[in-house]
């Protein structure tokens, strides 16, 4: 066959078996843009029906309107409940960010007796069920008499926001170059010195992560926070609570104002780390 | 002496807090778990009585929870990995430039609250949404026959819910695979397949167990799917524990939460065991 003829061959291939090569070489990236979008009809579903002018209940289309977006709090107590979870959720990043970060840096930094225990207890919190802890908690409360409320709520949140700063500080600490450490000191940089001015910046965007790791998880619970939060009504406590009878659409409004919020807050961070890493 | 002492100072405080909040409370609810109502006393008050008929009864009250919650979140689990596994592939080989702008993407949607997420598919399946009347007129579906209220609505919202959990851990070990390793295999004349089975798959294999298990766990105890998308032929363990707990009923939440920790860590120990890695956390 001269090559002419193959050209020929090649250009009387029928479309279809053309765009069966097409789908063959990209069948991974549409399996990909089909996953997102799976991921994503939830999302936009809760966006769209931010706008829908309905009463007390949103499930069906009324037509759109801004006057939700201009009022989110107008639905009684949602704004309450946001409330709460947002202090919640600033109270155990806090706590659960420094005691986590501080088990990160034995874990991470040496080596000592115990250490594969340690390891173990702070893989425990995270394989035991939502509903177990929540429940084990509130026994303690219980035994000592304390009321479920606000304060053993952010405790909760601390128990299983820590194991997760510790794992993601840790994994950070593993990647730093020891010799940075080691140029530090040969530079007759104390220890403390050291670890203020080299270990503690570099380790810090690895401590921010987990923060905003641990404030998510805090601000999305709804199995342990019902059982130790009594009469305390946090966000999702009061989605659940109103799915029977109806969610106001205000609830979507605050939900994709969060999710539009998270989104900015991790975009402004990537360039941020970004732009260090040219300069 | 002084760097001998630090590794442990820096653990007193975060250990003297979980020693206190998580140690201790899983012993108080062992505690509970064989104590009886107080005969004579008011409602929710018990007493020790050691009587670990508890467990036996809590068991045989709720076999087909206990069942129904482990082939759930098996079934969740499987799907999840299905999903995971070619995106968190596709993320770390095939996506280029845009890597961490898709990497955000595949975390973002857990920005907007799990419940409302989950309230949104009840809508969207729901008899009122639009797929449901869809598939009735193209005779998909029979005029009685829903899609929420069904086994598969809760195994699906749970695989959906609990899916950066398993993409995550997935994309962190596919990720580290050098892809030298999947060129070497090339020209050693492994086609596609067997590449994906003999280097990319075992490479992986960390990342698999991480992820199965960071499913599966919270799937085993979960309620608000099976609550929300399911219908009373669905309800599962934690749905039982949650309203024992409503009652209260305390010591047959307590033994029924034993009874889970102890099934689910039975079946992590076998699972790391066989997938021979230790690498978990």
């Amino acid at each position: 066959m001269s090559s002419l003829e193959k050209e020929a061959v090649v250009s009387r291939r029928p479309l279809g078996a053309s765009i069966a090569r097409w789908f063959g070489k990209n069948l991974i990236r549409i399996y990909m843009a089909l996953a997102f979008v799976y991921l994503f009809i939830p999302v936009a579903y809760t966006f769209v029906f931010s706008f829908n002018d309905s009463g007390k209940s949103n499930i069906t289309w009324q037509g759109f309107t801004f006057e939700k977006w201009l009022n989110p709090c107008g639905a009684p107590r949602v704004c309450e409940a946001l409330g709460n979870s947002i202090k919640i959720g600033l109270l155990a990043t806090i706590f659960s960010t420094i005691l986590g970060t501080l088990i990160a840096f034995a874990i991470g930094r040496y080596l000592f007796k115990g250490r594969s225990a340690s390891n173990l207890l702070i893989f425990l919190p995270m394989a035991t069920p939502e509903i177990v802890l929540g429940a084990s908690i509130l026994s303690l409360f219980l035994v000592l008499q304390i009321n479920p409320g606000f304060w053993p709520t952010v405790i909760a949140h601390v128990v299983f926001c820590v194991s997760f700063v510790v794992v993601t500080v840790k994994a950070r600490i593993a990647s730093l170059d020891p010799k940075l450490e080691q140029a530090a000191m040969d530079l007759y940089a104390n220890e403390f010195q050291t670890f203020r001015r080299v270990t503690l910046p570099l380790v810090a965007p690895g401590i921010a992560a987990a923060a905003l790791l641990a404030f998510s998880l805090s601000f999305d619970d709804f199995i342990i926070t019902n059982f130790n939060s009594g009469t305390v009504t946090t966000f999702p406590k009061f989605i659940y609570g109103a799915a029977a009878r109806g969610i106001p659409a205000q609830a979507n409004v605050i939900a994709s104002a969060v999710f539009f919020l998270a989104l900015a807050l991790v975009i402004i961070g990537q360039v941020v780390s970004r732009k260090r890493k040219v300069s | 002496m002084k760097k001998i002492r630090t590794p442990y100072l820096l653990l007193l405080p975060g250990f003297a807090f979980l020693l206190t909040f998580f140690i201790f409370p899983i012993l108080s609810l062992a505690q509970v778990s064989t104590a009886t109502p107080i005969s004579g006393g008011d409602i929710g008050e018990f007493e020790q009585t050691f009587r670990f008929r508890n467990y036996l009864e809590a068991f045989l009250d709720s076999r087909e929870h206990f069942g129904r919650s482990l082939l759930y979140a098996l079934l969740a689990t499987l799907i999840a990995l299905l999903i995971s596994y070619p995106l968190a592939y596709a993320l770390a080989f095939k996506s280029g430039k845009y890597k961490n702008v898709l990497l955000v993407l595949v975390v973002a949607p857990f920005f907007t609250s799990f419940l409302l997420r989950t309230v949104a598919w009840k809508q969207i399946l729901g008899e009122e949404g639009f797929v449901v009347p869809t598939l009735r007129n193209l005779g998909l579906l029979s005029d009685t026959a829903t899609i929420t209220s069904t086994a598969g609505a809760v195994i699906l919202g749970m695989a959906y819910n609990f899916l950066p959990f398993m993409t995550l851990p997935l994309y962190a070990s596919i990720d580290r695979i050098d892809p030298r390793t999947l060129e070497a295999s090339g020209d050693l004349y492994a086609n596609g397949f067997t590449t994906f089975r003999r280097v990319t798959l075992p490479l992986s294999m960390p990342g698999v167990v991480a992820g199965t298990l960071l499913t599966f766990i919270p799937a085993a105890g979960d309620y608000v799917n099976a609550e929300l998308l399911g219908g009373p032929n669905n309800s599962m363990i934690g749905n039982v524990i949650q309203s024992r707990f409503l009652i209260p009923d305390y010591p047959t939440t307590s033994a029924l939460s034993f009874t889970l920790m102890a099934a689910i860590l039975i079946i992590v120990v076998v699972y790391i065991r066989k997938a021979g890695t230790d690498e978990v956390v």
